[in-house]
This record gives structure tokens, sequence and C-alpha cells, in this order.
């Protein structure tokens, strides 16, 4: 009812003329200073589109709770001194307080204040605070804003907030009682284009329409649900691809350390582990002695950790690896010591608990591209496995060392007769699989926390990864870990997050029996070890 | 290789100091010079339990050839069995006094039994399950890896996921097996008080019995003809296979009696220390297993017990005397014996206690082609 009253209030406030506007606006404020709410609400609904210039002020003062009325109708508003001020005028006034009664409010009163704030903001100068507005009005739905949303869209400028203004038009119209059914078709083709799921329930509330109307609310319904299925679709690839490109990175130097050289190093998630403190320690150097350069400090952690995490992978190999070549199990179990002893040893100069890294500002925030929200740290995640996968490859296949590498692989005997030192490229082999593992752990440090057990918790999922993909081939563990992550994304919202992962691993334990050397497997004896 | 008097002198060892060490407890009293304090009869009892985890170890790995990292998997899922046992033997007990539901699930809110529930308030069904869940498990994952001929280091990280998929899931509240706490609490076991004196030594005597039992058990198999076979397949399991053998039936067989032994071990370790969490199913804790294994000596039995005795001890030694320590000794450990010690603690006292070589081919062999 009291709507009822509100919108004819409206439409004979919006039809009056030019300066009936300010005797509307004048009526609005003496609205106010009555004592009955349901006036005092229609007064707050009308002032807001009546772009009146104090009508934000005197609202705001009424949800601030200093709006004063006076006897004859006057408002004032109280000053934080506990002055007042003439609410039309905004001069000083030297009324006694004894005169003035607070305006009261209600629940109904106080919706109707938040409602109207929010039509007001639409004319705020901020950008972002209209656009937020925007997306608060259409999300009330209110019909009473169809006027103020006109004279909105009139003076917007910005394509984005206009937009936005729109939809919350369009949302407003369909709520109305008293639009011809050709507005309201247009509306739901508007919200139809925007696709998303408020837009999906401001159609689906649509009731008592009459066929036309409701066929095309229909329609739009189907396309927004197809739309939207096809966006979560496309969301979950995109997550997919985003875990993929962790567990590549964390997987890749595991290919060269596993794939090429035979040797399990269980100690491999420490080399990652070892990465993101180097990240650690290159911030909290950089913050120290050369503040300004700060914002690149990932782009000199990346090198460093490439060599601090290659220099102890060559270590290894020299001290550890190289009397265990042919004995993959007892590999196994000393680079697992080896591991807990690269733990404990972090643990002891670190301490247990997780340390801050810092996301540098040009890799926070987030892209919007139609129904998805891309991370920056995660564009940047990906873009950097695959930069390191493409590094990897080129090295491989353009460098020396990697056609030393590839020739000790494929024939360990015949490259020593020709003259290629192998136990210095099985350690160079190892000291590159390592200082890629360095290089994931910068990657990892903006997005998990960097604390002692960091290597543990991805060590099981690259094994995943390489054995899925088959051993030594750097495009089968491109596709094993980008198939795992999409699959895990793909399972999370069927299953769950922890039984998604326990189905993954469950699947993988039954694909091995069809294909136990991976998707593509390495043919001939070499395999038989 | 194992000589019945390195048998007799295990068994008489193993038997021996639990009996000794629980009549001590038992018999003297508290004030004595020889009184033996509770804790550390349960100290040992956890220990001879590891040491059948242990047994279980170098059965499959001393003589199948199979590095198995997820065998704790087996040990926690016995010990579950055990637990549910336990648990429905509290009944109006508990925090919330119900007769039929354990307190976690009044917790959860949950109105009735889940049906996988339903038994473990005998005891000998419980006892049944210890052998028949990890035993059916084995059997699966055995029958499926053996098979499609999954070998060496495939096998090991497919065991590591096996248990790590347990652990995951036993962390779920939803499971119904306690979540993340598992189960604690427990009040007596066959109407014996768990907590009494009593109840503790009997159970390491127990603990004691089983070992020597399952060590008796594997001794036998790997000493028949099956066991040469068994250690034919370990070396070379192509040419096994070529003579006219099933490598897989072989692997199998042994692959889920050690799963058994394992299991029975873990029924018998939570009643000693009062607990059972998803913790158990943890990777780390299979490949520890391992190492007292490889520090005792592979494929010896009577090292494999050896080993986890000596890690165990040093464990406790360690953790409470130099905390910090405790992972760069373990490290080490696993580092020394794999480089220094190939043949384990057995190893030192000379080739008559170890078994041949284990032959191994090189990894990275000569005539290949590796598209990289």
């Amino acid at each position: 009812m009291t709507r009822c009253l509100a919108l004819l209030l409206l439409a004979v406030l919006w039809l009056s003329p030019g300066p009936g506007h300010a005797e509307a606006a004048d009526e609005a404020y003496a609205a106010l200073a009555t004592t009955n709410f349901d006036t005092i609400r229609n007064g707050v609904m009308a002032l807001s589109v009546s772009g009146d210039p104090r009508a934000q002020i005197v609202i705001t003062a009424l949800h601030d709770g200093k709006l004063y009325a006076r006897a004859d109708r006057a408002l004032f508003i109280k000053n934080a001194d506990g002055t007042f001020a003439d609410a039309l005028t905004g001069a000083a006034a030297d009324v006694p307080a004894t005169a003035l009664k607070a305006v009261r409010v209600n629940n109904a009163v106080r919706s109707a204040v938040d409602a109207a704030l929010g039509v007001l903001r639409l004319f705020a100068r901020d950008t972002s605070t209209r656009l937020a507005a925007a997306e608060a009005v259409f999300l009330a739905r209110d019909p009473a804003a169809v006027p103020a949303l006109d004279r909105a869209l009139a003076k917007e400028t910005d394509p984005t907030v206009k937009r936005r203004i729109e939809q919350a038009r369009a949302a407003a119209v369909l709520a109305s009682s008293d639009a011809s059914d050709a507005d309201r078709i247009d509306a739901i083709a508007t919200l139809r284009a925007r696709g998303d799921l408020e837009a999906r329930s401001t159609l689906g509330n649509l009731t008592g329409q009459t066929p036309a109307v409701a066929e095309a609310a229909a329609a739009a319904i189907t396309a927004i649900d197809r739309n939207l299925q096809l966006w979560s679709l496309l969301e979950s690839v995109y997550y997919g691809i985003s875990l993929g490109s962790v567990l590549l990175l964390a997987a890749a130097g595991l290919a060269i350390t596993f794939g090429v050289m035979g040797v399990i190093n269980m100690a491999h998630g420490e080399m990652v582990m070892i990465g993101a403190y180097v990240t650690f320690m290159v911030q909290q150097g950089i913050k120290a002695y050369l503040p300004a350069i700060y914002p690149a400090n990932l782009l000199i952690a990346i090198p460093l950790a490439f060599i601090v995490a290659g220099l102890i992978g060559i270590a290894i190999e020299r001290t550890l690896i190289r009397w265990l070549y042919g004995r993959p199990l007892e590999t196994l179990l000393a680079t697992w010591g080896l591991s807990l002893v690269l733990q404990q040893a972090v643990r002891s100069i670190f301490g247990a608990s997780n340390r801050d890294v810092d996301t540098p500002s040009w890799m926070s925030g987030a892209t919007e591209l139609g129904g998805l929200t891309l991370t920056w740290n995660r564009m940047y995640i990906i873009l950097f496995a695959f930069l390191v996968l493409a590094a990897l490859m080129a090295a491989l296949r353009f460098t020396s060392l990697g056609l030393r590498m590839r020739a000790v692989t494929q024939n360990r005997r015949m490259a020593a007769a020709m003259g290629i030192r192998t136990p210095w490229i099985d350690a160079l082999t190892f000291g590159l699989g390592s200082g890629v593992a360095g290089m994931a752990g910068v990657a990892l440090s903006q997005i998990d926390n960097v604390s002692p057990n960091l290597g543990q918790s991805y060590i099981i999922d690259s094994f995943m990864v390489v054995v899925f993909g088959g051993v030594g081939n750097l495009w089968g563990t491109t596709l094993g870990a980008l198939t795992l992550g999409i699959v895990n994304k793909f399972l999370e919202p069927v299953a769950g997050a922890v039984l998604g992962k326990i189905v993954v691993l469950i699947m993988l334990i039954l694909f091995i029996q069809r294909r136990p050397r991976g998707m593509f497997p390495l043919k001939g004896r070499a395999v038989e070890t | 290789m194992i000589s019945p008097r390195v048998s007799a002198l295990t068994i008489a060892l193993v038997l021996g100091g639990a009996i000794l060490l629980a009549a001590l407890n038992q018999f003297t009293p508290v004030g004595s010079a020889l009184h033996v304090p509770p804790y550390v009869i349960a100290l040992v009892g956890k220990y001879l339990c590891f040491a059948m985890l242990a047994l279980a170890v170098d059965l499959v790995w001393g003589f199948g050839g199979i590095l198995p990292l997820g065998h704790a998997a087996f040990f926690a899922l016995g010990g579950y069995a055990m637990g549910m046992y336990l648990m429905r033997q509290i009944g109006t007990r508990g925090v919330y006094g119900n007769p039929n539901l354990p307190d976690f699930m009044v917790f959860l809110g949950w109105k009735a039994l889940p049906w996988y529930w339903y038994g473990f308030q005998w005891f000998p069904f419980a006892a049944l399950m210890v052998v028949l869940v990890p035993g059916v498990l084995a059997l699966v994952f055995g029958w499926l890896t053996f098979r499609s001929r999954v070998t060496g280091v495939y096998l090991s990280i497919m065991t590591q996921a096996l248990t790590y998929a347990l652990l995951l899931a036993f962390f779920r509240n939803d499971m119904g097996f306690g979540g993340n706490n598992g189960m604690t609490d427990f009040k007596d076991i066959l109407g014996f008080n768990v907590q009494a004196d009593g109840t503790r030594a009997s159970l390491l005597v127990l603990s004691a019995l089983f070992l020597c039992g399952a060590f008796l058990v594997a001794r036998f198999i790997v000493l028949s003809r099956f066991g040469k076979i068994l250690i034919a397949v370990r070396d070379t399991e192509s040419r096994t296979r070529f003579l006219g053998y099933r490598p897989e039936s072989y692997k199998l067989v042994v692959w889920v009696l050690s799963a058994i032994i394992a299991g029975i071990g873990g029924a018998l370790y939570v009643p000693q220390v009062g607990i059972i969490n998803p913790s158990e199913f943890s990777p780390a804790n299979s490949i520890e297993a391992v190492i007292w294994v490889a520090v005792g000596g592979r494929g010896t039995l009577a090292g494999a017990i050896l080993g986890a005795l000596l890690v165990n001890f040093g464990k406790t030694w360690f953790t409470s005397a130099l905390p910090e320590f405790w992972l760069f000794a373990l490290g080490a450990l696993f580092i020394g014996v794999t480089l220094l010690l190939p043949q384990g603690v057995m190893g030192l006292f000379g080739p008559r206690f170890v078994k041949a070589a284990v032959t191994s081919a090189p990894t990275i062999s000569e005539e290949e082609e590796a598209p990289v």
C-alpha cells in the first residue's frame, strides 16, 4: 500500500514540470518534519529522486539522527558542536534546542533512508562509488528508483557505470507495476545481456506477467543458465590450469632428475622450499638495503633461487647421489633422509612458523573477463610456469649442455667414449633440475605459506604428475600436470576438495594399471631397471 | 641365511625380554630397584608393534623386492579396526553417555551408528576385521598393480599415493572414524581396564608372542620353495617369468601376508598407546618403517626387528634429550645406512647373518633412445 502511494507520489512528482520540481522537494521536506512514519518514509523516497542539491545532506543527517524539526515544519541539522543549521539552505540558524524535536525513524524509514542514500550515491564524483551504488540499486530492485536512475543515466559518462545503471533500471522497471510490456521486454533483454546469477534470480522472481513478458523471461533464464554453465566450466578450466601450472612448476625439475636421470629425489620438495626462503631473504635484504628496487624483488629472487638451489643440487649429487646410481630404491631413502635434514636445518635457522613473503603490487589485484575473475598472481604463475617450461625445453634442445645431457641419457657409455665427462654432466643435470625447483619455490611463495613443510606438501603431487605423464618426457609432464590440475578442479565442486583429491589419487592408481609407464612411456630396454 | 640359531636367539630375546619386563613390573614392589615402571612397559610394547610393521616391510622389501612406502596404512587400518572395538566398549561411560554412539558421533549430531560400525562391539568380529581389512585392501591393490607389472619406483610411489589418499580420507569427519582427533579415551578391552598395569603387561607379552609368531611364519615362508622363487622374482623378475613362474602370484601372496602382519601390529599398538588418529597414515611414517628395516639389515627378518627396536629407542631418547636434533639424526641415519651400511647392523655381524647381496641392474642403461 505504502509502495503504491509512494509510486503515485513519485509519478506526480516526476511528471510535474520544472518549477514544480522545487515544490515537490519542498513538499518532501515538509513530509520529513511530520511524526507519521509513513509520511516520513514517502518523503525520503521522494527526496531521493527529486534531484534537489540538498537532498543528500538532509537524508544523511536523518540517517545519522541529526535531523530536527520545528513545529512549523522547518528542518534543522544539528552540527557536531551542538549548534543548528537550516537544513534547506545550510545557513547557521539560531534556534533554541527546546523548540526542536528530532525526526524519529523506524525500521521502514531506515531502510528507505538506506535505499535513498544508495540512489544518491549514483551521483557521486568517484566512479567506483557510482559503480557500487548502481550495483546496490540493482540488488534493491526498487521501482521508485527509476526516475533517479534515468537522471543518473543522462549524466553518466563512464560506459561501465552506465551499463550497470541500465541494468539497475531494468531490474527496477521489472519490479514496477505500471511499466508497459515493451519496456519490460527491453528490461529482460538488458538483464539477459548481464547474464549473471543476480540477473537470473531477478528474472526468476518475476510473477504475474503477461504471457509475452513471461515467455521472454523464460527464454532469458534459459540463455543465462547456459551462459552461466559455460562460465563456470571456463572457471573450472582456468582454476585447473592454475593448479596445473603450480604442479608443472613443482614437477618440471623432477621430470629432469627423475625423468632424465632416473634419480628419485625425495628432497626435491626441499629445493622448492629453499627457493621460497631465498625469496624471503631477497625481500628482507632489499627492504633493508635497497628499498628503491623493492618492486622488482621477485625478478632478483628468481635467478638467485635458481643458482642457490642449483648449487645445493650439484653438491647433493657430488656427495650423495653419485654413490647410488643404479640403486633407485636406496637413492629414494637417502634423499628422503636428506629432505629431513634440510627441513630441520631450515626450521632451526628460520623458525618453524610461516614467513611472510610479500606479493609485489604489480602482481596483486584481479581483472575481469566476462564472468571470470582472474587474479594477477595466478596469471603470472601460469605465465611463469610456461616460460620455465619453454626455457627448459630450449636448454635441452639447443644448448651444448642440453645436447650432452641427452647424449648421456640415451647412451652413457657411447657418450663417455665421445669425450663427454659423464659424471660432470650428471652433476649439472641434477643441478638444473634442482634449480628449476628453486624457481618454482619463488612462484609458490606467492600463493602458499613459506614454512619448512612447504616442499613436502608438493612432493607427492609432483611425483604423481611425473608418473602420470610418463618418465623422461617434458611434454608428458606438462600434459600430466594440466590434466591433474583440471580434473582436480572439476571434481572439487562435485565431491569437495579432499574427496576430490582422493578420487584423483585412486583414478591415478587405476590409470597406472592401464598404462604402467605413464601417458608417454619410454620405450626399450632402459625401462627394465 | 636365516640360520636356526639366529632365529632361536631372536625369539628367545624378544619373548624372554618381554616376559622379564612384565614380571619385573608386576611382581616387584614399586620402590624396589628392580621395578620396571609402567611407562616402560607401554613403550616396549609399542616398539614390539613397530617391529611387526618392520617385519612386514622386510618380508616384501627384502624378499619380494617391493619397496613399500605405504605400509603404515595397513598398520593404521588394523589399528582403526581395534580402535572401533575399543570405542564400542566405552558404552555409556563416554562424555555424552550415549550407549550406542561414540562421543565424536554424538558431537557431530549423528543419530544412528553407520553400517560399517556394526559388529565391532564383538571382539571376534573386530579381530577378524583386523586381519580382513588390511588383507583385502592389499589383495585388491596388489592384484591390480602386480598384474599390470607396475614395479620398482612406480610401485613405491603408488603405495605412497595409497596411504596419502587414506590419510586424507580419514581426516574427514564425514567418514565416521573420528576425523582429525581419531579415537581415544578407551576404557577396557575384553573386560580388562586398558589403563591397568596388569593389562599393559599382558599386552606386552601378547605383542611379543604375536611378533614371534609372525617371525616364524615369515621365516617359514622365505625358507620354503615358495620363498626361493620369491627371491628369484626379487632379483630378476623377467627371467623368473620366462622360466614359467607367475611372479605376480608370488608377490601377491607375500604382499597380502605382509599387510596382515602389519595390521595385527597396528591392532596391538592401539590399546597400548591409547589413541589412533589419521596421522598414522602419513607417508613419513611408512618411510620411517623402511629405515628401521634398512638399519637392521634388509632381507634378514631378525634384522628388521632389531632395527625397529634400535631406531625407536633412539627416537625416544633423542626426542626427550635433544628434540632439535632428532630429524637431523634420522636424516643422517637414512643417508648413512644407505651409503655406508647397505646390509644394516646385521651385516656387521658377518656374512652368515645376511642374505646374498641384492643385485640390481643399472638404472641408466646403455643402449637407449630417450625422447626429451
